[in-house]
């Protein structure tokens, strides 16, 4: 606790002499630097992947939970009617909010993907979609299933829980992903950053014995490797981290990119969550970089 | 202040020194004499918490060393200067800067007067070194920073382990007189040496008390050459 302590506070002090106590190496440094941007790069990919799909996961589920759709198939001098039947329910239907039937244009544009743009759209047997939006409180999904098999025998409800509980699902696993992701990036770094830490240690034990030769403490030498070392992976994780917000930034746009890509990033708020990153790294590096210094400590002593 | 009670310290199975008792009262001035590989050096370090004892007990400014945490070795480290045959320096840094080395961690470098460093480079002969890095210095010089680094803080206890072993006769007598003045000002010496010639040209300046080192023992303790 002791050398927690010291160390915390000649982290926030500084104390010159005491960086000067300890030679600079390089190739430790420039790993702990490369280390750190690395994994503070991957981090916000990792960040904007779980971040994004938690908001895909939010907006399939609360969104998609208010949409229903009706299929009226039916033969083509039938359809017409039985919509307007299926439209006369919904009107009295508690829980719907709007329903609409599609017209040919937007059913063409549905099917366009497929069938092009040129389709004559009447003359397929194409059933005749009615769109619902759900109020607050939601419909009575069964309730209206009997009623539209009584009165409307072509129409078919589809409130969309058969393929949007798997997407929901899918989603929610996507952002679990980005997490124990963001946690194994944090943990390699904190692998990384000891491993440099104890080269480091190891490479200056001459001067380890002269510190304690003179009087000096493990809390005092431990602190010299400790505030270099997270000064350093500061430093790296904020590069890291400011090319990796650059990088998202600069993804298309989500009408260019479309698809599955839609969405992916940041947005609001979220954009703050990466500038986290920095001081989580620093953070990694002054726990990993105490352990290593008492271990090697102990171990010299 | 340093008091051992038959004291015993082995190594890799080997018994390096056994049964060894002897004390360094305040302002005393000792020699630790005996063969190459005696255990003159295993003594020293025992004398300043470098080693432990595998038997017996040594005594630290009253307290048992086998008690201290390594933080307490530090402070009691601070309380004695020790001067390495092969000296240790940081390389990196200039010989000013390792003189006040213990200075520097124990924290008191703020409050070191720049004065006092220039008068203890003069007093060691180092002025005109002060910037030199330690590589640059030759085996007398780094004898005189070891020297200077080891008394800076005004520690009660100066131990030397084969101070003149690397320099020529002269500068022996001179590093032997800064020895002797340090023991007039009231500090304890232990100079670990096996040249005799060294001990009769100080025991012309000051009372020394002479241990000899022999078959894992201190012989002649309290005799004198």
């Amino acid at each position: 606790m002791r050398m927690l302590r010291i160390a915390l506070m000649a982290l926030w002090n500084g104390d010159r002499q005491a960086d000067r106590v300890v030679p600079r190496s390089g190739f430790t440094a420039q790993l702990t630097l490369f280390a750190a941007a690395t994994m503070a790069f991957l981090a916000v990919f990792a960040l904007a992947l779980s971040l994004a799909s938690g908001r895909l996961a939010h907006m399939w589920g609360q969104e998609l939970a208010r949409t229903a759709t009706i299929r009226v198939v039916a033969p083509v001098d039938q359809r017409a009617a039985q919509t307007e039947a299926a439209l006369r329910i919904l009107e009295t239907t508690r829980g719907v909010q709007t329903a609409r039937a599609l017209t040919d244009v937007e059913q063409q544009e549905l099917l366009a993907p497929w069938f092009g743009t040129e389709l004559a759209i009447d003359a397929l047997p194409v059933p005749r979609l009615i769109e619902i939006i759900e109020d607050g409180d939601g419909m009575d999904a069964d309730g209206l299933r009997l009623r539209l098999a009584a009165e409307v025998p072509g129409a078919v409800l589809d409130n969309h829980s058969r393929w949007r509980a798997p997407l929901v699902k899918a989603a929610s696993r996507l952002k679990l992903l980005g997490w124990i992701s963001t946690l194994l990036i944090t943990a390699t770094m904190a692998a990384m950053v000891t491993l440099a830490a104890n080269a480091a240690l190891s490479a200056n034990a001459q001067v380890i014995a002269v510190l304690r030769l003179v009087g000096a403490t493990d809390g005092y030498i431990a602190q010299a490797f400790i505030r270099r070392f997270t000064l350093r992976a500061l430093t790296g994780a904020a590069a890291g981290t400011t090319l990796g917000m650059l990088a998202i930034l600069l993804l298309p746009s989500t009408e260019d990119a479309g698809g599955f890509l839609t969405g992916l990033g940041f947005q609001g708020w979220h954009w703050l969550v990466p500038l986290l990153v920095p001081f989580l790294a620093g953070a990694v590096a002054f726990a990993a970089t105490g352990a290593a210094a008492r271990r090697t400590l102990k171990d010299l002593a | 202040m340093i008091e051992f009670e038959n004291v015993a310290y082995s190594y890799g199975g080997g018994e390096l020194l056994s049964d060894i008792s002897v004390k360094l009262a305040p302002g005393s001035f000792h020699f630790l004499t005996g063969p190459s590989g005696s255990g003159k050096t295993t003594l020293m370090k025992l004398c300043y918490g470098a080693l432990l004892p595998t038997a017996g007990h040594v005594s630290l400014f009253g307290n048992d060393v086998r008690s201290l945490s390594r933080d307490d070795i530090a402070m009691v480290r601070r309380r004695v200067g020790v001067v390495h045959q092969d000296c240790q320096f940081l390389n990196h840094l200039p010989v000013s800067e390792n003189i006040s080395l213990p200075l520097t961690v124990s924290g008191r470098q703020e409050g070191a007067d720049n004065a006092d460093l220039a008068e203890l480079l003069s007093w060691v002969g180092l002025s005109n070194r002060a910037s030199a890095l330690p590589p640059e210095l030759s085996g007398g010089e780094r004898q005189r920073a070891a020297l200077a680094r080891a008394v800076i803080m005004s520690p009660d206890v100066v131990l030397a382990d084969e101070p003149t072993g690397n320099v020529d006769w002269e500068m022996s007598q001179r590093l032997l007189r800064l020895l002797v003045e340090l023991n007039k000002m009231g500090k304890t010496v232990l100079i670990a040496t096996h040249d005799l010639g060294l001990i009769r040209a100080t025991k012309a300046q000051v009372q020394a008390r002479v241990l000899r080192i022999a078959n894992r023992r201190i012989q002649l303790a309290g005799a004198d050459l």
